[in-house]
Formats: C-alpha cells, structure tokens, sequence
C-alpha cells in the first residue's frame, strides 16, 4: 500500500472518528467540570437509549414519525410534481401562482398548527397536513426549476424528431429535469423530518418530536431529551444517504457530478 | 545539458531562466503519471519563447514549475541565478482560464497588484496601460461586460502593471475567434517590443509559435522531452505568406511528424 | 406592458382565491374558520391596538439578534474549515448528524439553560441558522477557482492579503445567497420557537389568540402577517443581489 493510499484512508476514517471521539469527550469533561445536575454526559445518554429500547418505546416511536413523514411527503411529492411541472410547463401560469407560493412559504408549519387542528383534530392528520405544507413547496419549486432549465435545444431537438407535446414532456422534459427534481426531493425530505419534529411537538402523543418534550415535561429526563435528539439526527441522516443513493441509478447519473 | 542553438553567443546576454533537469510526476489515488522528463532549458534576457506541444503533453505544467506555482518531483528552474520557489510578482502568470478578478472593474483588476503605491501614481499607471491594450472607454467596466479578448487584454494589463521582468502566458488566446486572436498576437508583439520583457508563451498552435517567438522549444506528447529547440530568426513584422515563415512552419510540423497534406 | 398584465393576472389569481374562500365561509356559517374579510378586520383591530407593530418588533428583534450572531461566528468558521481540507473531513461526520436536527428539538435545551424568555428564542434561531451558513461558507471556498488564488499569489499578496482582497470577494455572491436563505430559516423558526417557547411575538399571538378565546380571525391574521414580512425579508435580499459590485456571481455565462 503506498503512503498516498494510507493517508488517504487516515483522512477518511480516522480523521472524523478522532474528531468525534474528541467531541465526546470534550462533551463528558464538561458535564463533568460543571458539575450540572441536569445536563446528560454521553454515557448517561446512552443508558437512556438503552432503556427506550428495553421499554420498546424506540422502536414504536421511529415507526411513528417515519410513517408521518411518509405520508406528508408522500402527498407532496404525488401533487409537487405534476403540478410543478406543469406551472414549469406553462410559465403564464407560473407568473400567475407563484406570487401565492411566495406568500404562503414563509409561513412556517407550524404556524399553521391552529388551523390543522381545527380542520383535521388533534394526532396524526394534522401532523401529516404540517409536514406535507413543510415538503410541498420546496417540491414544487424545484420540479419548476427543473423544468425550465431544461437547456431549449433538448426541446428542439425532440421537436425536430417529430415528438407531440405529451411525449416531449415525458420523453425529454421529464427524463432531463429528474437529476434537479431529485435533489429536490432529497432537500424536501430534509425539511419534512425538521417539521415532523416540530409537529410532533405540539400535535400528536407519539414519535420522537414527542419524545424530546414530553421527556421533559413529564419529568426532566434531560438524558432521554438528549438521546432523542441524537436519534433525530442520526435517523435524518441516514434517510438523507439512503436518499443520496438515488442520484447514483444510471438513468440519472448523467445529472450529477461525482467527484472520482 | 545545453540545448541552445549556436547563433546566440551565450557569453553576451544574460540568462534570465534556467530550467535544470526538471521533471515532475503526479500521484492521484495510488496511479502515478509522468509528465514532464528531464527538460533542460536556458532563457535569455528578453527573449520571447514558444514552448509548442500537444493538448496535454505537460507544457503548462512546465509553465506553472517555472513560475513557481508547483514544485518539481526533480531537478529545479533557476531565476537570475536564484532557485524559485513560490510565485513572485516579478514574473506574471497570465492564466488560461480567465484569472481576471469578475467582482473588481477594469480598473480596479489593472490596480490590483499596486497596492504599495501611492494614489496618484497608482492612477496614472492604470490610465497608461489602459491606454496601451485598448481599453479606453471602459474603465468602470465589470468583467461580465467584457468579451473574451478584452477580459485578456485585461488580465495582460493587470500583468504588465507590476512591472515584472518576465511573463508566463498559457494559451492565453485559446478561447478567443481566430480573427481576434490575430489580433491580439500583434499587440503582443508590440507590448513585447516596446517593454522587452522576457516572455515564455504556451501554445499548441505551430502558426501561433512561429508567428510570435525567437525561438519555439518543441516538447513531444507526455511524458514531455525537448525535442528540439528552433531558433526564429527572421525579423518582426513576420510576412506569414513569405518562403522563410513557410519554411520554418513547415520544418517544424515534420518534427512533429505531421505532413502538411489534411 | 407585458410584465404589468403578467402582475395583474397574478392579482386577479388572489383575488379570484379570496373570493372562493370566502364563499366557501358563506356557504358554512356555523364554524370557526373565518373569512379573508374577518381576517383583514383581525388585522386593523391588531394594528389599532398597537400590538401588531408590538409583536412584529418582538419577532424581528430576536431574529436579527440570533441571525447576526449566527453569521459572525459561521462564516468565519466555515471558511476556515473549508479552505483546509482536512478540517472539513474532520468535521463533516458531526455536521452531517447535527443538520437533520430540528432547531426546536432544543427547546428544553434552551429552556433549562435561558428560561422562558428572548433568550432561549433568540438561542434556538442561533441554533438553526448556524449550521447552514457554515454550510454555505465551506461550500463557497470550496467552489472557489484556484485562478484566482494563484493570481493574487503571484502578485504577492500576503496570507491576509489573499483573504480578505481574493477570498471574501470570491465567496460573496454564494454567502449572500445563503444568507438570504438562511434568512428564511430564521423567520421560520423564530415563529415556530415563539408559539412554543416564548410570550411575545408573532407566533405566540397565533398560540394565544386561539387558547385566549378560539380568535381565529387573529390567527389567521397573524398567518398573513407572518407571511409577508418573511416575503419582504427575502425582497430585501435578493435586491442586494442585485448590487454591481455582486452582480458577476450571479451572471450565467
């Protein structure tokens, strides 16, 4: 193995874990030196964890939000898209909606919570309602995007071949704007695990967003508040990598640049 | 081991550049790749050089050792007899993908290297060598408003500002229409003639070498040798129809073993 | 001419929704969900009492104050972690665990260590504007052209020469992009810790118009807006894109 090899693999793997395992450390030395009553050190943080499971509250819990954010997303991604690349299809009608969109985005999820329960009820409809108001925007603006970058000469050139309107969109359009749509997607599922924490909050009796508060409303476990969080975040990721190994199909490796 | 031709007395004028041995070699996840074999090169004080070779054969690479950009695996390129070692503003790098700065104006981009100076003489330096690349008018001008062959008469500008003793140009007119890029050859030629800057020129164009340089030092595909030096001497302007321009052109595309037959 | 008929068609599109919404009220009289024109009353009443202005203020301060203390310690940082390779593959695992996190997931965090108050607020704005922006500033080094490093080199500019007269000018135009997003994200969360966490603000008058008398006609209001100040946030924005001297970093070639 030669010496480039081997540092490359240092500056893979050893650099991050050394790194993490500082962090950790810092982390306990802290908790440690400040001698806080509440704050969890990560040996505390992993008992909890520990006892979720024995408890098969973990389990029940990350089944309960990724099945919100399945549905939520799920409702987005099926209307976004036909309706971004329709509103990308026709730029008219883009002008004309989309200054409804810029008004209704910065409104955060969760300021809709009032309204969800009022429509859906408290639990689970509501909590699917916020995360689909969460992805169904970024969706739809990306699949816009998508489709009006589709360079003109792809539009052209299916046009030269003698393609109708309906196969030009699914034939051309559709297959050129799938890389950017795909990151979208990816980017809106990113949003949809951050509003499901949210959501779960205030709207539902389960899931790991109720984890974190309840945790400590219903005694100041700040060491399960801290493991949910940890799972929040390990779990977001790994959603993001299994999300990440969609750009890599063939079909639409073309779209993205890999670095070697 | 010297391959200067015997027409330059070498004992009269000064070598500006000595490239000793150089050899480099790149190590990308395990695979290494030789480019550049022992290449020995001297330069002379106000001499405009060529280096000619194919897309890839490493010349920039050459170039990017000799201006101090990259450390040769072997050998090394001496300066006024001193090893170089890191960029200097004595000799400027005119880059082949556009080095201009896209967020300062003409000026500003002109201005850049003058840091030192004081106001007044900083802007009269500016108005002159925008003056001298044809850039009048355009002052406060952004890059994106420029086409191409005036972002490099720009970055030439910005180069021949600093007032260094040599210029590295690497295909600088590459991406430009050949009309322009005819051009531009003379206004380099003339720059040259009036500044007499020592200038070492990367092109793979034989038109280009010969047109422009004293002498055209030919580098094979990688990894890069001097295959031979060809001293130019026919007088500036260079009549590109006339027997002796052919010649030489001629007389170097059969080094690179090309017929002149397409 | 065209770009006016295009402003008006979007116009009359609101207006043609405000009128299906509002029939849509009429049509079911006995329910809570009230009307575009009970909301804009919602909004006069509001403005009125001098709480509209109160609570936007409130809002706005705390994620002006979150957002600034964000950037000044992200981007920095960022840089840095971007220029030096090994930095950013050091870092990069725990970046990519703590990025999924919703900034509210802190919310006892904040609260055990501020209490109920600005200060937990304007903490969990910190918290959710921190990691992007320091995305935003490793990615912006990273997409830097070597050029332009080389150049100011070669013209030999000093290691804070280099920073601050070729880096910051380069990763301009994508840090302000990021900010402007990030920006949004801030707007977001200051609403979303502010009906969970705190007693003023935008978003608490959405939480307490509701608990304090189902003043759904305030909610919604409050809705609105939310809605259009994140808009005029993001306007404000965009038109320093627009700015000459930042104007190259958006120019597609």
């Amino acid at each position: 193995m030669t010496s480039l090899a081997r540092s490359a693999r240092w500056d893979r793997f050893y650099l991050p874990a050394l790194a993490g395992v500082l962090f950790l450390l810092a982390w306990h030395l802290l908790v440690a030196w400040t001698a806080t009553k509440v704050f969890p050190s990560p040996l505390e943080v992993e008992r909890a964890i520990a006892e979720l499971i024995r408890k098969s509250l973990l389990w029940s819990y990350i089944g309960d939000s990724l099945r919100r954010v399945a549905v939520g997303f799920g409702a987005a991604a099926i209307l976004g898209i036909p309706i971004g690349l329709m509103l990308g299809w026709y730029p008219t009608a883009n002008q004309v909606v989309n200054p409804v969109f810029q008004l209704l985005r910065p409104i955060s999820p969760i300021a809709w919570i009032p309204i969800a329960i009022l429509l859906f009820g408290v639990g689970d409809p509501s909590a699917n309602f916020l995360i689909f108001l969460g992805a169904f925007f970024p969706i739809v603006v990306t699949s816009v995007n998508g489709v009006s970058n589709v360079p003109s000469v792809f539009r052209q050139a299916g046009r030269n071949f003698g393609l109708s309107p309906l196969l030009l969109l699914a034939k051309v359009i559709f297959p050129a704007a799938l890389p950017q749509m795909i990151v979208g997607l990816r980017i809106a599922l990113g949003i949809a695990w951050l509003v499901m924490v949210a959501a779960e909050m205030v709207a539902v009796n389960s899931g790991l967003g109720y984890l974190v508060i309840d945790s400590r409303n219903a005694g100041k476990r700040y060491d399960l508040v801290v493991a949910a969080i940890l799972l929040i975040g390990l779990i977001g990721l790994a959603l993001d990598v299994c999300f990440r190994k969609l750009e890599t199909i063939r079909s639409v490796r073309w779209g993205f640049r890999h670095s070697a | 081991m010297s391959l200067m031709e015997a027409s330059l007395p070498s004992t009269a004028l000064a070598t500006k550049l000595r490239a000793e041995n150089v050899s480099m070699t790149f190590e990308r996840d395990g695979n290494i790749t030789a480019v550049l074999e022992n290449i020995n090169l001297e330069v002379v004080r106000g001499e405009f050089i060529c280096l000619l070779g194919p897309s890839g054969c490493g010349k920039s690479t050459l170039l990017s050792i000799m201006a101090g950009f990259l450390s040769p695996t072997g050998g090394q390129v001496q300066i006024d007899g001193e090893t170089v070692r890191g960029p200097d503003p004595r000799r400027i790098f005119v880059f082949q993908e556009r080095g201009v700065f896209p967020w300062l104006t003409v000026e500003g981009n002109i201005g850049f290297g003058l840091f030192k100076m004081p106001r007044s003489e900083r802007d009269r330096l500016i108005a002159h060598y925008i003056r001298m690349v044809g850039l009048q008018g355009f002052e406060k001008a952004y890059p994106l408003e420029l086409s191409g062959g005036m972002k490099q008469r720009l970055e030439v500008a910005r180069a021949l500002a600093v007032n260094p003793d040599m210029l590295f140009l690497d295909e600088p007119f590459g991406a430009l229409d050949s009309i322009t890029r005819l051009t531009l050859r003379r206004e380099l030629l003339r720059i040259w003639e009036a500044e007499r800057k020592t200038i070492i020129f990367v092109t793979h164009d034989i038109d280009e070498a010969v047109q422009l340089a004293d002498r055209v030092v030919v580098l094979t595909a990688r990894p890069a040798r001097v295959q031979s030096v060809v001293s130019i001497d026919i007088p500036h302007p260079r009549d590109i129809s006339s027997r002796s321009y052919l010649d030489f052109r001629d007389g170097i595309f059969k080094q690179i073993g090309l017929a002149h037959q397409v | 001419m065209r770009k006016s008929l295009h402003s008006l068609r979007a116009v009359v599109f609101i207006l043609v929704l405000l009128l299906v919404w509002q029939l849509a009220i009429y049509r079911h009289p006995h329910q809570l969900l009230p009307g575009p024109l009970e909301v804009l009353a919602g909004i006069t009443d509001l403005a009125r009492h001098g709480l509209l202005l109160k609570y936007i203020v409130a809002s706005l301060f705390r994620v002006t104050w979150g957002f600034l203390l964000a950037a000044v310690l992200a981007i920095p940082l960022g840089l840095t972690i971007g220029w030096y390779r090994r930095a950013e593959m050091a870092f990069n695992p725990i970046i990519q665990i703590l990025r999924p996190i919703s900034p509210l997931a802190w919310i006892p965090i904040a609260i055990l260590w501020f209490g109920v108050g600005d200060l937990a607020a304007i903490s969990l704005i910190f918290i959710g504007c921190f990691l992007p922006l320091l995305l935003t500033a490793m990615s912006a080094v990273r997409s830097t052209p070597a050029v332009y490093i080389n150049a100011g080199r070669n013209f030999g500019l000093t290691p804070s020469g280099l920073v601050f007269r070729v880096l910051y000018p380069a990763v301009m135009p994508q840090l302000i992009v990021g900010l402007r997003i990030t920006l949004g994200i801030a707007w977001l969360v200051v609403v979303a810790a502010e009906m969970i966490a705190v007693n003023s603000g935008l978003g608490f008058l959405i939480v307490d118009a509701r608990n304090a008398g189902n003043r759904y006609d305030l909610v919604v209001a409050g809705m609105v807006t939310i809605g259009v100040i994140g808009l005029l946030l993001d306007l404000a924005m965009r038109s320093v894109e627009r700015m000459p001297s930042l104007r190259w970093g958006y120019a597609t070639d």
